[in-house]
Parts: structure tokens; sequence; C-alpha cells
């Protein structure tokens, strides 16, 4: 099984096309920062001027909000939307691009089973997504930290900013991007079992976006009757989950608690349910694939 | 000889169409199988079913003494195959692909030994480059390379000359000789080049529309010796009738595109040719012809001659 997980990673690995989202990343990484660097001023005054006049900052401050953890925040916040298309051109493209180069008739008669074949096949995708969140927090978050330095994170909420003291930010960090590695595996195991039915990776990949896009206008939506009906069972509504890393409790003075998290139960909700669609996803794909005579 | 494949009552329907029919054969050990039949006629299906690529309706396939659906993977792991085209992995380079399926058939070759397998298909020289930098009959000798590197007993060859040039087509089929007749394989081929099949088969199978019309040794079902001449004259019908009064009747088989056809023993030919100049029958062209494709298609086509020109 290693030796077939070798051979599907250094089959990615190889293919020019998959240095292309991690070229994406740091070209808009790489913007982000520099537009910060430059007029993070004005992006700060923007943040705040949502907030009521009782919260008068001044330039000192202003300057300590713009460190490392926050631009990393305001990255992942942006990226995190984008990166279902960077996952899904590799995940689209593992069965059907296998297809349509017509090697999957000949991987398909050595001594392997298709469940193997498979399983290896996703962990491969999953690696990949994994690697570019890796590199994503080498850039967003040590590039960050390099760029602008450290203090304390500043959170803009609802009911006002709640400030994250600097020791209690890392642990928060690694959570979330753990979070977005399950979420960005969902999208990929999506992309994986559309990949199953299609015989060049267009189809999938096109498809995945589609269903990511429909099912985030859903959750976005400000519909009452999707709330309670639709919104729960899309795998969307979930994906944005990791932010509750960053909101703490309070306190009954309503000071915020030190490495607390405001509602630890709803983010393990979401990744249960994030969990149960990438083994529907996965097993579904692995169903319809042992069924299926391959004809290309 | 022990069998090697032995397939009974294959089937396999796709919606209303049915490719293959009730179909059974035998493989013996260190065979070449010729596989013969027209475009659709179930050549591919079978062959796919044979590698577990397509599931059977119903219907058993044995090799090597084992059930293919329950030791897939034991039975696979002896077995190498070049399904239609050779497609390979166009950017990565031939080393490459021989190294990724090595491993996937279960097997550690040192990188001399791969060298030798591309060496023995001539492509040693070009082992680095990249795939996509290959004419077809180079991709088509990397694929027969990719089946053989793990040694295996059978050789599963689906169109292995599809593509070729003359010098390729030769090539692979000094290839096919020399691992039946030096390293003692067994080869199931399946192509539409008849000639090729005639040159190289020992046994063989013709199936049509997914039934099978005839299986057996080569030597025993076609008999090139029992040859038809074409034989055009500037006078066929009066020829025609000289012949029907001649000694030569019983071997008339009739007329045919100006061409009036014989069917006669070869070592006949000469002495019937001298006797019908010798009683002057205008002879323009004498032509014998019979190969395995005028019997191939006069089975699939259910006439005893087929004008091949016409096809």
């Amino acid at each position: 099984m290693w030796i077939l997980l070798q051979i599907e990673l250094f089959k990615i690995f190889k293919r020019p096309r998959t240095y292309i989202a991690f070229g994406a990343i740091a070209a808009i990484v790489f913007l982000i920062q520099v537009a910060l660097k430059f007029d993070g001023k004005s992006y700060i005054d923007l943040l705040l001027s949502n907030l009521d006049g009782s919260f008068e900052m001044d330039d000192e401050f202003k300057s300590k909000m713009l460190n490392g953890y926050l631009i990393c925040f305001v990255i992942l916040n942006t990226l995190l939307i984008q990166m279902p298309l960077l996952v899904a051109l590799i995940a689209g493209d593992s069965i059907a691009g296998e297809a349509n180069m017509g090697t999957l008739r000949l991987s398909l008669t050595k001594p392997v089973s298709r469940t193997e074949y498979m399983f290896v096949k996703f962990m491969a995708s999953v690696i990949y997504t994994v690697a570019l969140l890796v590199w994503m927090a080498l850039l967003a978050l040590l590039g960050s930290i390099l760029i602008f330095g450290v203090n304390d994170m500043v959170i803009l909420r609802s009911r006002g900013l709640e400030v994250i003291e600097s020791f209690d930010i890392w642990w928060r960090y690694v959570a979330a991007f753990g979070y977005a590695a399950v979420a960005l595996t969902t999208v990929s195991a999506l992309a994986f079992l559309l990949s199953v039915f299609a015989e060049n990776s267009i189809g999938p990949i096109i498809a995945t976006m589609s269903i990511v896009i429909v099912f985030t206008i859903l959750s976005e939506m400000n519909i009452p009757i999707y709330d309670r009906t639709v919104k729960p069972y899309l795998f969307t509504s979930h994906m944005v989950a990791w932010k509750g890393f960053f909101y703490m409790k309070s306190n009954a003075e309503g000071a915020t608690i030190t490495g607390s998290v405001e509602n630890l139960p709803a983010i393990m909700r979401s990744l249960l349910i994030l969990v149960i669609y990438i083994g529907l996803f996965f097993s579904t794909a692995v169903w319809v694939f042992r069924k299926k005579d391959i004809l290309t | 000889m022990s069998l090697i494949i032995e397939v009974k009552s294959l089937c396999k329907q796709f919606g209303d169409f049915r490719a293959v029919d009730d179909l059974s054969f035998t493989v013996e050990a260190g065979q070449v199988y010729g596989f013969l039949g027209q475009n659709g006629a179930g050549k591919s299906t079978t062959i796919r079913m044979l590698l577990t690529l397509i599931k059977p309706t119903s219907g058993t396939i044995e090799i090597f003494g084992m059930n293919l659906e329950k030791h897939r993977k034991e039975i696979l792991r002896q077995t190498g195959a070049v399904i239609e085209r050779p497609d390979l992995y166009k950017y990565l380079t031939a080393l490459e692909n021989l190294r990724i399926f090595t491993a996937m058939s279960g097997c550690r070759i040192p990188e001399r030994k791969l060298m030798d397998q591309l060496e023995m298909v001539g492509l040693a020289e070009r082992a680095h480059s990249k795939v996509k930098t290959y004419s077809q009959g180079m991709k088509q000798r990397l694929g027969i390379a990719t089946a053989l590197v793990h040694d295996p007993q059978l050789i599963i060859l689906d169109e292995p000359t599809n593509g070729l040039d003359p010098q390729g087509i030769t090539d692979i089929r000094n290839l096919i000789i020399r691992l039946s007749k030096e390293m003692k394989k067994t080869l199931v081929i399946s192509s539409h080049l008849l000639s090729e099949m005639e040159l190289i088969a020992d046994s063989m199978l013709i199936i049509d529309k997914g039934k099978k019309l005839v299986e057996g040794m080569v030597s025993d079902l076609f008999n090139p010796s029992e040859t038809i001449v074409e034989l055009q004259t500037t006078n066929d019908e009066l020829s025609l009738q000289q012949i029907k009064d001649s000694v030569f009747a019983g071997y008339l088989k009739g007329l045919r595109n100006d061409c009036i056809l014989l069917q006669i023993h070869k070592n006949d030919i000469p002495a019937v040719m001298k006797s019908l100049m010798d009683m002057g029958i205008p002879v323009i062209s004498f032509n014998s012809r019979y190969s395995l494709e005028d019997y191939f298609l006069s089975l699939t086509t259910g006439n005893l001659y087929v004008d091949t020109a016409a096809n």
C-alpha cells in the first residue's frame, strides 16, 4: 500500500499543473502582504469603521493591530473560499485523468485491488490538500510574522473587539489549519467521487465547483425556511467553522477567558458532519468504481 | 499440455446488446493463441474480461487453474497485458513508466534489469526521454516492455501491431516468436492483421457477433495448400464452358469479378496450368490465393470465397 501511495504522489508531483495551485497561493498571499505593508492603516480604518464611535483608537494601537497574526487571519478568510477550486483540480483528475490518458486500464490489469487503488488515490489527493495548506501556513503565518512581527491579535466581532493574547494564538492556528484540512478534504472527496463517473477531468472539476458555489450561496442566504431545513445539512455551511477557534468565551464581567473557545461543541459537530460527508463521498466512489466496467 | 486459460459459457450484456454470447475456449501452456474477429465481434470485451476490466454477466474464467474472480491478484501477478493503445504517462520518462508499472506488479526489480528490458525492446538509448516525445511504434514497444517487465507466464496483447510501420510490425512479430519459442511464454493475441496471425499463431479462435465460430490448431483449421486460383482469360464465358467440359470441372468454383475461380491443391497447379494452355484457353493471368484472411472472411460472411479487394 505504501509503495502504491508513493507512486501516486510521484505522479502528482511530477506534473507541472500540480504547482499551479502552489504558485497561485504564493501570488495571492504575497499581494495581500504587500498591500497591507504599504497601506495597512487604511485597511484597519476600514475594519474599525464598522464599529460605533465608542471605540476610538490611537495610531499606536492600530499599528499594533496590524501584526502577523491578524494578516494571517485575513489571508485565511480570503483564501479558504477559493481553495476548493485548487483542490478540485487534482482530486477531480485522479480517476478521470487516468481514464482520459488510457492509463487506468493498464493500472487495473496490475495485481492491485480496486479498493486499494481508490484508497491510495484518495490518500494522495488528501496529502496534496494538506501540502497546499502547509504551504499556505508557511507563507501566510510565518511569512506575515516575519514581515509584520507579532503582537496580540484583535478580532472584530459583531459585539465589538476581542483581544487574543499573543501566547494564546498559536494553538488556535494549528486547530484552524487542521479544521481547514478536513473542510478541504470534503471538497476533495466530492471531486474524487465525481471523477469516477467521467472520462476527462474537466467535467468533475466544473461539477465540483458548481456544487460548492450553489451550496455556498444557499449557506449564505438569509431565508428563514432554509435555516433549519437545508443549511444544517450542507457541507459548505460547516466549512467556515474554523473561525470558531478564534472566538473566546467571556466571564460574568464580559472579559474574555484566555485559552477558551466560545462554542467548541458546535465546531466539533460541524467537524463530525464534514467527516460524515467525506466517508459518504469516498465510500460511494469506491462502491461505484468496484462495479464499473472499464471501457476506455 | 496444461491449460493456462479455460473460459466457460462467458456472456457479457450491455443493456440490450449482447457483446459476448456463450463463449467457451481453452488456451494451452506455451501456445501463441490468435484471437480473431471483425470490429465489434467481441474480442476486446473478452480480453477485458480476462483482465478483470469488465465483469462478465455470466460464465466462468479460470486462469492457471484458479478462478479469476476469487484469485484476481495471484493471476494478474503472472500476467502481462497491452490493451489496444499502449497509453502511458506521457509526462514521465520511459524508465519512470517502467518503474511505476513494475512496482504496481508487486515486483522489486533493480534499475539495471529495467534497462535490460528497455534494451530488449530497443529503447535503452531513449530511457530518459519523456514518453510524449516517442513515436507510436516506440510507445507500442514500451507498452510491451511494461507488460513483460515482471516476467509473466501469460501475455495478453490486444492489437499489438496497431499503428506500426512495416519495420515495427516485423519487430513485434519477432519479439512474439522469441517470447514463445525461446522464453516459453503463453501468448493470447488479438489482431485484425490476419497475415501476421498466420505467421505466428499456433491456435486460434474466430468469433463473430460475440459467438464462437471456430477454434483449433491453425494447421488443422486452415490448410493453405488447398488454394483458390483466380484465372483471368480474354473470353471468360468460352473458357468457363471449356473447363466444365474438361477433367478439371471438379475444380471449378464459379465466376466472380471477371475471374474464373478454381480450387486446386498447390502441388497440382503447374500441371493444371499447362493443361489449360494446351486446351487453348486464352489465359491472361493465373493468380494463386488462399490465405487466413480468405478463410476468416469466408467464415464470417458465410461464403467460401470472398473478394477481399471488395472489402
